[in-house]
């Protein structure tokens, strides 16, 4: 019963921290400031159908297409309440002329906000035009008014719902981006040989990008999306890769071959540095260099040190993980080597991941690790102020590689049920699990900055 | 009809969303518990041999682990106490059967290993003429893999045997170049599973240069989890991954 208690009240508190997370920003729009808070009551937004216009055939697939992410999108933000579909008021309205507010104001659908819009093609080009409405306030309604058009296809009509989408989130979100235009990094095993692999953010659209054969693992996109790092193996053992997704192919990173045994890059958030494992002195331990590959020197000096990730908000701090002491922990210490602190008391800790805000760590936990233990191994989020913790994932398979969201709501992993390992996401309060890829294994996501 | 599809999940999904906020200030559902008799709780019992695999004359080291018992036996050994280590020495491939039992009932675990007769070559392995082993046979049957412990990168007492026999292998065959490969179980992250692969294979070099071969003789990588010898969920097929493994650099 305490446990639970000690449970809630963790949850409490990273909701609270999250909230006011969201909303710090000066620019919050008025009706944040008056309406109670994020963390209790999300807002109830509806999104209408779009209005299809013109004789194009292809319009209706264009539509459905569009519909769908963009609820998609909407619902899984983790700060709106989406009206139903069928609680919409009859009518697909296509302008302000055709909304009815006071259907979407009052019940079933009793929206606070309703997103609308409707779909053309003209000369080859697919046309979204979206309206954000604050329901209640039908004196001066409009929050949104925008154009969004782009080369007819269907990839165009889900990027159209996501630019939509996180102009929305941009304006209801308390100042932060949406991130539906993002990308997940993975790895996959899917081709017969682990490759690393992206997809969007709802886990459409996935493709192979590097093609060496043989293991490749630890994506890292780069804050300026340009780069991909990651480590490979070769003849000469491993080594620190580079693919450039602005070139399409892999470009040469010479500091990261010495030693044969090059594990695990990590980008600072500026994309000025990048950290990782190097035994190029015989022991694993954690490097730093600038993103050319110059100033290279070592911050660590005793064995099993790997997994490095970097406070992005200052850029002054790294948290990796250490056998130093027996069984892997988490530690932080600063970007020159000192003040080494750490982070968790026991068990198994791995795969740390630092929040956007700089904030939190999450990673892999044990807690009870061992021959014969009945450990799990499950997704924590812990305050790197106060070194609370939080346990996201229970009972669900075994978990590793937390990798945070650029808007810090969300939380993508890894999760091996059976044998089989998957990418899953979820709200960064452990709530709304799902599975995002469902071919082969995949392992190691990383989401990109932006 | 993707599209369809697409939405049809939303809609699951965001039902779905709402029954898990409904139950929110609920206890999560109990997971099932396996059900253990009303006399007591169940006894465990697992039994690992290492080397799985031996020449005829090599020892074995059989490590055993039970809990929740109150008699413990290996079939043809004879009583044991609950956990502990015992040096074996068969002449045959044997399948070794651990019994634990308790007031809750009992358990079993069972180690195998295989012996092969001592090959006539060994002795005779630093000739190179006429000899009918190919030289990665050779290799192989003198430079044997070096086992670790759970979470471990020290090379165990039971490893002296095999790294002296490699050492003098590998000092009367100079022109050998060899790569140690270290290699984990499957448990544990991919990433900190290759420093631990890497600090074993680093133990073994490290003992293999004390023994008096020169360190630019041994390259050294870490394979960590990624290329399993053996891939069931059991203790002794861990025990098998988690070693240094030797091949010819070439």
């Amino acid at each position: 019963m305490t446990a639970l208690f000690r449970y809630h009240s963790r949850v409490f508190a990273l909701m609270l921290a999250l909230a006011v997370l969201a909303l710090t920003p000066a620019h919050a729009q008025d009706w944040i400031r008056i309406g109670s808070s994020l963390s209790n009551q999300r807002i109830r937004l509806g999104a209408a159908d779009a209005k299809p216009v013109g004789a194009d055939p292809e319009i209706p697939a264009f539509k459905a297409s569009f519909d769908a992410t963009l609820f998609n999108d909407l619902s899984s933000a983790g700060i709106f309440d989406m009206v139903s579909k069928s609680f919409a008021p009859p009518g697909t309205p296509g302008s302000p002329q055709e909304i009815n507010l006071p259907g979407w104001a009052t019940e079933p659908a009793n929206a606070s906000m309703v997103a609308f819009g409707a779909l053309s093609t003209a000369n080859g080009k697919l046309t979204f035009n979206g309206w954000l409405f604050d329901a209640k306030n039908p004196g001066s309604p409009q929050v949104l008014g925008k154009q969004y058009t782009d080369n007819a296809t269907l990839d165009t009509a889900r990027l159209l719902a996501h630019k939509f989408a996180d102009d929305i989130i941009a304006r209801l979100g308390g100042g932060l981006n949406g991130i539906a235009e993002t990308k997940i990094y993975f790895v996959s095993s899917r081709t017969g040989s682990k490759e690393i692999w992206a997809m969007d953010y709802d886990g459409q659209n996935q493709h192979i990008v590097t093609k060496l054969g043989g293991v490749s693992l630890s994506p890292r996109i780069s804050p300026d999306n340009s780069r991909l790092a990651f480590s490979s193996i070769g003849k000469e053992g491993w080594s620190i890769r580079m693919y450039s997704l602005d070139l399409n192919r892999m470009v040469a990173f010479p500091a990261g071959i010495a030693g044969g045994s090059n594990f695990s890059p990590a980008w600072s958030g500026d994309g000025a540095k990048l950290a990782f494992s190097s035994a190029r002195t015989g022991d694993s331990e954690i490097w730093v260099c600038d993103a050319s590959g110059g100033n290279l020197r070592k911050l660590t000096a005793f064995r099993n040190n790997s997994s490095p990730t970097w406070n992005p908000r200052t850029n002054g701090q790294i948290a990796w993980v250490s056998g130093r002491t027996g069984l892997p922990q988490i530690y932080t210490m600063d970007s020159d080597g000192g003040n080494i602190v750490r982070m968790t008391d026991g068990g198994y800790a791995i795969s740390p991941s630092w929040s956007p805000n700089g904030q939190f760590l999450s990673f892999s936990w044990n807690r009870k690790y061992g021959p014969g233990a009945p450990g799990g191994q499950d997704i924590y989020a812990m305050d790197i102020a106060s070194l609370k913790w939080l346990q996201l994932t229970h009972d669900s398979g075994s978990n590793d590689f937390p990798s945070w969201s650029p808007d810090g709501r969300h939380i993508v992993f890894e999760r091996a049920i059976g044998g089989r390992n998957a990418i899953w996401t979820m709200l960064a309060d452990g709530t709304e699990q799902h599975e995002l890829t469902h071919s082969g294994r995949d392992f190691m996501p990383n989401w990109s900055w932006k | 009809m993707i599209a369809k599809s697409r939405l049809l999940t939303s809609l699951v999904l965001s039902v779905a969303v709402l029954a898990v906020v409904g139950c929110g200030k609920k206890e999560k559902p109990v997971a099932p518990v396996e059900t253990a008799p009303a006399t007591g709780p169940a006894p465990t019992a697992q039994l690992t041999a290492t080397p799985s695999s031996i020449t005829a004359g090599d020892q074995v080291v059989l490590s055993w682990r039970t809990t929740n018992a109150n008699t413990i036996f290996i079939e043809g050994i004879g009583d044991l106490p609950s956990s502990g280590v015992k040096t074996v020495t068969p002449t045959v491939s044997t399948s070794y059967h651990l019994v634990a039992r308790g007031d809750g009932g009992s358990a079993d675990a069972t180690a195998r290993v295989t012996v092969e007769a001592a090959p006539v070559a060994v002795a005779v392995a630093n000739d190179g003429t006429g000899n009918s082993m190919s030289a990665d046979e050779q290799f192989h049957a003198n430079v044997q893999d070096i086992f670790f412990d759970y979470d471990s990168y020290d090379v165990r007492p039971d490893a002296s045997g095999a790294l002296s026999k490699a050492a003098a292998y590998l000092a009367s065959n100079s022109s050998i170049r060899v790569l140690i490969g270290g290699y984990c179980d499957e448990r544990g992250s991919n990433e900190y599973n290759l420093t631990l692969g890497q600090s074993r294979a680093s133990s073994v070099k490290q003992a293999l240069v004390q023994a008096g071969i020169a360190p630019d003789r041994l390259r050294v990588v870490s394979y960590g989890k990624e290329k399993p010898f053996c891939t069931e969920s059991t203790e002794e097929c861990w025990q098998q991954n988690r070693r240094a493994g030797f091949s010819i650099d070439r």
